[in-house]
């Protein structure tokens, strides 16, 4: 087992894991890049991203775009597809080479692998889930996640200060294609032996009827209050009128009425859309961490008390049964009304 | 693989079953004693996935936990469904263990034991870091096949075979015995203790293995051990609405309808 470093000032840079898949970048790395720019700007030290993959050199200057000021690239042919064994390999000898003093890992399916596995060969330690970061007086960084009902904020003794955080938590940077990341290439020794878990073949997923929570701009959100399955149908009608995903709480999943893939929350999905419609949500701490960084959040619930109403930027409270029909027929109205307005607008853009 | 067949771990864990969960205000650790509990629901599929492999090629599932000795109840919950035996790791000394510690002990009592299969959850309900499975698998360099929703032995070629989660779809991936793999839901139905079960329970060994017995020094464990700690904990800053609407639905939608046209949030697409 690798010795653990607690050399703090041996240890410079702020690394991100910026994961591709068939050559396009996840966009919880560039987050994270967001991230840490400001985390290496309080420090003074480099923001580096690592890029890994075959034949993915025209990502560099995206990550330049989006805050690195240096990638160390590896490529490789069987870094072209993702493995734990192969890319634990790679990240753990750059590790050990070049010294971070910050490892930020993106809570992708295959990064909440990775970390943990690269965490353990590295003998450092790793905060889950992370939704915000500071630096403290010692100059060890601040993980703050939540805990129970309330947030905690969790210091690394070792280095590198590993994390992951769910995608949607963090901000990108506006991204300026002007700047351009320093380049790094490095060579890494992969045997087809090495890769123990071997993939044999995928299963494409179905399409989502849902729609992507992930990157949707309006969500229209249900919860137990929904009674049952068959009243969907009322959020999807609105869902649809509103160009929206469907998304859910945690009993509405374990009922059976909407897939995980749907689920909102702390063991569920980040969002941040523009537009969350809280319907028949009480807002438990557990639902709200997921979704509490939306732009605007409407809520239906009939109960005064419900402690969504504690978050949402406008409650409406009352029986969604009543709102819901008469909130439909108003916006199919509306809908069309401003579909109008907005036609006679670009018009007179035209003519003007 | 032995003569007496396969030998599955299944490494299970006790979370609270209430959402008021208390924490200690001097360590800021969980408090665990005196609170209702169950079976983390993602190891209660483990345990299922162990008694069927072994239903299906003979063997023997041993689960094991870590934790306070009031966890020996979802030790037993364990056994009642059907697995043989179970080892309980308890210990003031490893009170405060992070997940990097945690996974430790774990390893330092497992590398001692057979195994061909170790089963962990994908997540714990109440740490929820899926990062136990990983860890163990590195500590032990065994390959790792997380969030497994289907699975096969080929007991022949000595390999595991299992579709997976996978960002975008299912992957079917492939590595050789021993291995660790974590479940996700959906993976099987759990099977309900039956009263035999629950009667011949009572007969199974349940071994208490303490810091001392898992050997190494004893500042690798616990608080001591743990590279991370937690430093403070807060209250949650909370955002306080515009307006809060109670009264006749009608003006509540003639609202909403309002708000969403005056933040452009209407889209046009229908
Ligand atoms: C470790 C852990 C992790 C968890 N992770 C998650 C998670 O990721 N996501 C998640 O969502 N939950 C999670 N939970 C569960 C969470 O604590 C809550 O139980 C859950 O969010 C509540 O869901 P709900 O609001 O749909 O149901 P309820 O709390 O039952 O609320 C239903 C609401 O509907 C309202 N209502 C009923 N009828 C009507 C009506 N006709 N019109 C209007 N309103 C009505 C009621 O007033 C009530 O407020 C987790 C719990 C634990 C312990
Ligand atoms: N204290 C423990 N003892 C035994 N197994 C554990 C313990 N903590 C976690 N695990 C295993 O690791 C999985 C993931 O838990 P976690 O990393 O806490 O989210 C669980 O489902 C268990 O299989």
């Amino acid at each position: 087992m690798l010795e653990r470093s607690e050399e703090i000032p041996n240890h410079k840079g702020i690394w991100v894991f910026t994961e591709q898949i068939d050559g396009k970048l996840k966009n919880v790395g560039l987050e994270l890049l967001g991230a840490g720019r400001k985390i290496a700007d309080k420090l003074g030290e480099e923001l580096v991203a690592v890029l890994l993959g075959h034949d993915v050199n025209g990502l560099v200057k995206d990550l330049g775009a989006y805050g690195a000021d240096k990638v160390i690239l590896v490529e490789h042919e069987l870094l072209k597809q993702f493995t734990v064994d192969a890319y634990t390999k790679v990240l753990a000898e750059l590790s050990i080479k070049h010294k971070p003093s910050v490892f930020f890992i993106g809570g992708t399916l295959n990064g909440r692998e990775l970390a943990p596995r690269l965490a353990a060969r590295l003998n450092t330690g790793i905060t889950s889930d992370c939704v915000d970061f500071d630096i403290n007086s010692d100059g060890h960084l601040i993980h703050v996640k939540p805990f129970g009902k309330l947030m905690a904020k969790i210091i690394c003794k070792t280095r590198p200060q590993m994390a992951t955080a769910k995608p949607n938590v963090f901000k990108k940077l506006e991204p300026n294609w002007d700047r351009r990341a320093k380049i790094v290439r490095e060579e890494v020794k992969i045997n087809p032996e090495d890769i123990r878990t071997k993939i044999l073949g995928r299963v494409e997923a179905n399409k989502n009827p849902y729609g992507s929570i992930e990157d949707a701009d309006v969500i229209v959100a249900v919860g137990k209050g929904l009674c049952s399955k068959e009243n969907l149908k009322l959020i999807q009608e609105l869902a649809d009128l509103l160009g929206a995903s469907v998304a859910c709480t945690r009993p509405t999943v374990d009922r059976g009425w909407l897939p995980s893939s749907q689920q909102v929350g702390q063991s569920g999905k980040t969002v941040s859309p523009k537009l969350y419609i809280a319907i028949g949500i009480s807002g438990a701490m557990y639902h709200t961490v997921g979704m509490k960084n939306s732009d605007i959040i409407i809520a239906i619930n009939k109960d005064p008390k419900a402690p969504i109403f504690q978050i949402a930027t406008y409650g409406v409270v009352g029986d969604l049964f009543k709102i819901l029909p008469l909130l439909i027929d108003r916006l199919k109205k509306e809908v069309k009304e401003v579909k109008l307005r907005i036609t006679a607008k670009d018009t007179q853009k035209r003519i003007n | 693989m032995s003569k007496a067949g396969l030998k599955i771990i299944v490494c299970i864990k006790q979370v609270p079953a209430v959402q008021d969960i208390k924490i200690d205000p001097i360590t800021h650790t969980l408090i665990r004693e005196s609170m209702p509990s169950m079976l983390n629901p993602w190891d209660e599929i483990g345990v299922e996935e162990g008694i069927r492999l072994r239903e299906k090629y003979g063997g023997e599932v041993t689960v094991i936990t870590m934790g306070p000795m009031q966890a020996k109840e979802a030790i037993l919950r364990c056994l009642a469904m059907g697995a043989d035996r179970g080892i309980i790791i308890s210990d003031k000394a490893l009170a405060g263990s992070d997940t990097i510690a945690t996974a430790y002990a774990l390893y330092m009592q497992i590398k001692k034991m057979e195994y061909d299969l170790i089963i962990c959850g994908k997540i714990s309900t109440d740490s929820e870091t899926g990062h136990i499975g990983p860890h163990l698998a590195e500590l032990l360099n065994i390959p790792q096949i997380c969030y497994v929703k289907k699975v096969d032995l080929d007991i022949e070629k000595r390999r595991i075979i299992a579709h997976k989660e996978a960002d975008g779809g299912i992957e079917i991936v492939e590595a050789p015995l021993p291995a660790l793999m974590t479940t996700t839901i959906g993976l099987n139905e759990p099977r309900l203790p039956t009263l035999k079960g629950i009667i011949s329970s009572k007969r199974k060994e349940v071994k208490v293995v303490t810091a001392k017995d898992l050997g190494g020094s004893l500042s690798n464990y616990g608080l001591r051990g743990s590279p991370t700690f937690v430093d403070e904990v807060f209250e949650p800053p909370s955002r306080k609405p515009e307006m809060i609407f109670q009264g006749d639905p009608k003006e509540a939608v003639e609202k909403i309808v309002q708000v969403l046209l005056n933040k452009k949030l209407i889209s046009s697409r229908s």
